[in-house]
């Protein structure tokens, strides 16, 4: 164990917080398509990796940053819809072993599409010095956008419950994740309020993709399958089907994960590892999760 | 078994071993190490079927198996003086560094090792369901891909291990895989393996027929992994280099592809698929490479392969749920009434 100063401990807990933020927004789309369709949808990490290409590419073709973005969310809700359509819907009512084997596949096409596309190399992602700029407080230095992230995190989760809980497609979304049969005879369009569902959780991922892309600027096809099973664990920690519990699992995987490494040099090797090991304790001795509630199975 | 049945079976197989020994002897080495894959899938593609299709366990650690299983292969095979000249950043651990052993006793190891492992793996594992088994699965195998990583003295951590001599030839590759595969069928006609379709069928419905669910799904599990390590052992002894990265998830991936494609739960589709998608992965191979056309050149992409293998494993899922087989296996009455054209007469024998 090292010596850590006060100024190190702080530097290194706002960049937990960032990151936390950015596994926190991820980690909502599992929760939800989890809590709507009972489904790991595999491709969710690769979804995110599809943003921030296309917010590189807006970019690049000289958009400025504030027209690229709304674009970039745009594009990608539209993927994620398209993913759900294609690889998920015509399987409804197949065993769940099948929607899982189309979830990998879907997972693996895109991942393998954006390699075809853009290339296997790393693409340097634009950095905007808007949100880069180093600010100094006292003896910690950081990034303007280790404080905007968990801030814009914070704003979404706001809206994101309001959404939920106060509104008509909400309430229908909350209906179907209880029971389809069900929600459909109350006059709920369940196709259309999956399709939704999938609709925000890809568009929170676009915005985690875009500030991922600012924070760590280097990115390549297969960044999104690392942070895609991370969030997925997050989501697990949290409770999962429970927007509040994943931005909760978010925060804690971030923050612990940052710091295992400030205090345990030795083992930043593990540190993928670490998220694994994390998640089996958690399934071993709560399988609910923080604020996940229990199903029990029905006969 | 009717006696006519029996005449071809020892038939097909006599003309096995007659190509194998051709193969062995006059075919060159490009084409006998596809075979050589082959088998080795074969094996692979039983041990997850095993465990996927037949007890209905979705497990996604196969690569974890592998990884141990051709480690322990190549540790054990390699000479002193090729270990030493391995291991130039660390030395490997003492008691290693001398022990060379031959090939059947490593490849026996390795499976026993594997199996350790996934009956460690299982246990905790096992008492989650569905998706949840498959990530902790999945976070099984990656874990052991990062230890393999990073204990230098023992696997030689991000490097691999070099120059592990080429013992895998066709007779150990398709002895294995006949073994495998006559295993599997006495496995899945025993008594234990109608409590693993039980199981996959309804494990309420199993549990309450008075079928241990622990002790059955530990039971696949860990006999899955055993044949997963001995075919990662084969795989490493043939390829001659493994390195951690090798055993990543795409591993895993083409051998659900394999199972998913042959029908899961069927031992010959398993067979079956498990050539079918080694030698197209071969044969794609252009597909990777600049194309000229004569008028025109298309420039080679890199991973259009696995494009078209994914969009492969999607159809088969969307359209064609149980693969080539089903659930069904082969047999001579089968075959002979498939190739004789006849249709088989419908039930109450009219025509």
């Amino acid at each position: 164990m090292i010596k850590m100063t006060s100024e190190m401990f702080l530097q290194h807990l706002a960049n937990g917080i960032s990151l936390g933020s950015l596994y926190a927004l991820i980690a909502i789309g599992y929760t939800m398509v989890y809590g709507i369709l009972r489904l790991i949808n595999f491709a969710h990490g690769d979804i995110f990796m599809m943003a921030t290409y296309f917010a590189f590419f807006g970019v690049f073709f000289g958009l400025p940053w504030y027209v690229s973005f709304p674009i970039t969310i745009i594009l990608t809700i539209i993927l994620g819809m398209t993913v759900e359509l294609a690889a998920y819907r015509s399987l409804r009512d197949a065993p769940k072993i099948s929607i899982m084997i189309s979830a990998i596949g879907a997972s693996f096409l895109i991942e393998n599409l954006a390699i075809v596309i853009f290339g296997g190399r790393p693409k340097a992602f634009p950095t905007e010095e808007l949100f880069t700029k180093v600010v100094h407080i006292g003896n910690v230095s950081v990034q303007r956008l280790t404080f905007i992230i968990p801030v814009v995190t914070a704003i979404l989760l706001i809206i994101l419950l309001y959404l939920i809980n106060k509104t008509k497609t909400g309430m229908a979304m909350r209906a179907v994740s209880k029971d389809h049969e069900t929600a459909r005879l109350m006059g709920v369009n369940i196709d259309r309020t999956i399709s939704i569902t999938f609709g925000i959780g890809s568009a929170l991922a676009a915005i985690g993709g875009v500030m991922w892309g600012l924070k760590f600027p280097q990115i390549q096809p297969l960044m999104g399958v690392m942070p895609g099973l991370k969030c997925f664990i997050a989501a697990v920690i949290g409770g999962i089907g429970n927007t509040t519990g994943a931005v909760i699992g978010g925060f804690f995987l971030g923050v612990s994960e940052i710091m295992l490494v400030a205090l345990l040099p030795g083992l930043t090797g593990y540190r993928d590892a670490f998220a694994f090991i994390i998640l089996i304790m958690v399934l071993l001795f709560k399988p609910t999760g923080i604020m996940g509630e229990k199903i029990s199975e029905k006969v | 078994m009717k006696k006519r049945d029996y005449y071809l079976t020892v038939i097909s197989l006599i003309l096995l071993v007659i190509f194998l020994y051709f193969a062995d002897r006059y075919m060159d080495a490009y084409i006998v190490r596809i075979l050589n894959l082959c088998a080795i899938y074969t094996v692979l593609g039983l041990s997850m079927n095993l465990i996927n299709g037949f007890t209905g366990l979705f497990s996604l650690g196969h690569a974890g198996f592998m990884a141990i299983g051709a480690y322990t292969t190549a540790i054990l095979t390699l000479s002193v003086n090729a270990k030493a000249q391995n291991f130039f950043l660390e030395p490997i651990a003492a008691p290693l560094a001398n022990v060379v052993l031959p090939f059947f006793p490593s490849l026996l190891l390795a499976g026993i090792l594997a199996a350790l492992a996934g009956f460690l793996i299982g246990a905790p594992a096992l008492r989650l369901k569905g998706d949840y088994l498959a990530i902790a699965t999945l976070g099984f195998a990656e874990i052991i891909r990062v230890i393999f990583t990073n204990t230098q003295n023992i696997t030689n951590g991000a490097l691999g291990l070099k120059g592990i001599p080429a013992y895998t030839n066709l007779w150990w590759s398709y002895g294995i895989a006949a073994f495998t595969v006559l295993f599997m069928v006495l496995l899945i006609n025993s008594s234990y393996g109608r409590a693993f379709k039980a199981i996959r069928e309804d494990e309420i419905a199993a549990e309450s027929m008075g079928i241990n669910l622990f002790k059955h799904k530990v039971m696949s599990f860990t006999i899955g992994a055993f044949f997963a390590g001995i075919g990662g052992g084969l795989l490493g002894n043939l390829l001659g280099t493994i390195d951690p990265a090798m055993f990543k998830f795409t591993l895993t991936f083409n051998i659900l592809l394999i199972i998913v494609l042959g029908g899961m739960g069927s031992i010959t589709g398993t067979v079956i698929s498990a050539f079918v998608v080694t030698i197209s992965q071969e044969a794609l191979r252009f597909l990777d490479q600049p194309m000229d056309l004569g008028f025109i050149v298309i420039p080679g992409v890199a991973g259009m392969r696995m494009v078209v293998f994914s969009i492969l494993l999607m159809l088969v899922v969307l359209f064609y749920r149980h693969g080539l087989m089903g659930t069904n296996e082969f047999s001579w009455d089968r075959l002979i009434n498939i190739l004789s054209f006849k249709k088989p007469l419908l039930k109450g024998g009219k025509k």
